[in-house]
């Protein structure tokens, strides 16, 4: 991890048209993610923790201010931004290999590189046995990895992940978490991490952003101090591990009643 | 073989299927006698059987048989791509669907049938207004449900693509065609069977050709085994139709999971 930033959000505002007047989604929003760094994003329902992946892949123009990649104010979609979500989005008529192959295929990288590269990941989350299977043939689990496996394709340097894991049962979740967790240490890839479990925002990353529900504001940031950022197992045995849920819990008011604490 | 269940199953509907066609073909041949129903209203199996074996020596069953097959296979293909074209430009153009869609209702709501005699007078007893009735017959199922698999492809998909920076070409033909095949052949079935349809109807408008001019023939004649015959036959062209399409769909579908392609 270096102080280099690779994702920025600098006052970061969106707003949609409804009915006559228009809806906030995000409102004023700054933060910035470090070379290798993972950083979570927690908050309620509708709080605009999605609007802000579309706007870091450039898919969505904020309404005012910018967003940035590697220094570059983001314009649109572009190569060093890849992202992952709850649906596996996996083409029914691709083979696994072809499916991871999506994305070089679009960015026109040459053929044989292209299954090279597809292979190496295969290997990597332990699919080659499936390469020429259809999604159908795979478990949700299965398919999620190959979900994975295509964002890692066109090797981004940053990934934005979505509730990535929210479809796929407990046990499950743990062994993609672990999974996810040690690819992003050893690719050193930087991330942001969309989730609703407070659970994997805190075995899986450096630091929490909490979100209020809407307008979306960032009221508050944990850092993360435990080691093992690569072994999210590990750290739900860790005894911090309760302690940073719990603060969690209370920042974003659940068990408490009433309104969550003001910023 | 034995202990599958599956196979047990389809070696019993099997079974069933041909005791129940054993049993039509007896109830045919000696049910009308047995009720007093006279030949000529319907004539047993044996002498619809007789009329085909004279009509495929004297009246050219199999010229007429050829020719319909024909008009039909014509007017199915022709049908099929203009209304699959279509499916895709409405489709991936709001726009152009705006502009078009109330015309394409009314042709839609109009009979095509209707127009048969239209068009035989527009191209006298030629092969070409039958073509014509197949084709706008078979335009509708397919462009209805390319169009509607267009429009339905998961948005989320389509943003995959775009954050790959996928051109608007890429987007068509790695995802958006690719994923309204299986509707589109959902819309092929039904067209297959509808071709024969609009192509009869041409034939017994007008014209000296064809299973539906042997049709208004034989009833003409008050020869009823040779209706029967034409009916048949044309089930026979329809039925192939039908299974070239099934045919086609498994080995362009073939990724699919068995049991989302049913057998008919």
């Amino acid at each position: 991890m270096t102080d280099t930033i690779r994702l920025e959000y600098r006052n970061v505002t969106m707003r949609f048209a409804q009915g006559a007047g228009h809806l906030t989604a995000v409102e004023n929003v700054s933060l910035s993610v470090r070379d290798g760094e993972v950083v979570a994003l927690i908050g309620p329902s509708g709080c605009g923790k999605s609007t802000l992946l579309n706007i870091g892949s450039g898919l969505a123009a904020p309404s005012a201010g910018d967003a940035f990649v590697d220094g570059e104010r983001v314009e649109g979609p572009n190569a060093h931004v890849a992202f992952m979500l709850q649906k596996d989005l996996l083409l029914p008529w691709r083979t696994v290999i072809e499916n991871v192959m999506f994305g070089v295929e679009i960015q026109r990288v040459p053929s044989a590189e292209r299954r090279q590269r597809a292979q190496a990941l295969l290997d990597n989350l332990k699919l080659s046995d499936f390469a020429g299977h259809y999604p159908h043939q795979l478990s949700g689990g299965m398919r999620q990895r190959v979900a994975l496996a295509r964002t890692l394709a066109v090797d981004p340097t940053v990934l934005l992940l979505d509730e990535p894991f929210s479809a796929v049962d407990a046990q499950t979740r743990m062994v993609l978490q672990r999974e996810l967790a040690q690819t992003l240490k050893s690719a050193g890839k930087t991330a942001l991490l969309i989730t609703h479990d407070l659970l994997e925002a805190v075995t899986l990353s450096d630091r929490v952003l909490v979100m209020s529900p809407r307008p979306g504001r960032i009221v508050d940031e944990i850092a993360v101090d435990m080691p093992g950022r690569d072994d999210p197992l590990a750290r739900r045995r860790h005894p911090r591990t309760g302690e940073y849920v719990n603060r969690l819990m209370q920042r974003l008011g659940i068990g408490h009643d009433g309104e969550p604490v003001p910023a | 073989m034995s202990g599958n269940p599956e196979s047990a199953q389809l070696r019993r509907g099997t079974l069933a299927s041909v005791a129940l066609l054993v049993v039509f073909l007896a109830a045919w041949e000696w049910g009308p006698g047995c009720l007093g129903i006279p030949p000529y209203i319907v004539p047993p199996m044996s002498a619809v059987a007789k009329e085909a074996v004279r009509m495929w020596n004297v009246s050219g069953l199999a010229m007429h048989t050829g020719v319909t097959a024909a008009e039909v296979l014509i007017g199915f293909l022709l049908g099929s791509l203009l209304g699959a074209f279509f499916g895709y430009i409405l489709g991936m153009s709001p726009t152009a669907e705006v502009a078009l869609s109330p015309y394409i209702l009314a042709l839609q709501i109009a009979p095509k049938v209707a127009f048969a005699p239209l068009f035989v007078l527009w191209m006298g007893f030629t092969i070409y207004p039958k073509i014509l009735v197949a084709i706008l017959i078979v335009f509708f199922p397919v462009l209805i449900n390319v169009l509607t698999a267009v429009r339905n492809v998961d948005p989320d998909l389509i943003n995959l693509a775009r954050a790959f920076k996928a051109s608007r070409a890429q987007i068509f033909w790695k995802i958006e065609f690719p994923a309204s095949l299986p509707p589109l052949f959902a819309g092929l079935r039904i067209g297959s069977t509808l071709a024969v349809v609009g192509v009869v109807v041409g034939e017994l408008v007008g014209g000296n050709l064809g299973l539906g001019y042997l049709l208004a023939f034989g009833e003409g004649q008050a020869n009823t085994p040779m209706v029967f015959v034409a009916i048949l036959m044309l089930t026979l062209v329809g039925g192939v139709a039908y299974l070239l399409v099934i045919l086609a769909e498994r080995r362009v579908l073939h990724y699919m999971p068995k049991n989302a392609l049913s057998g008919f």
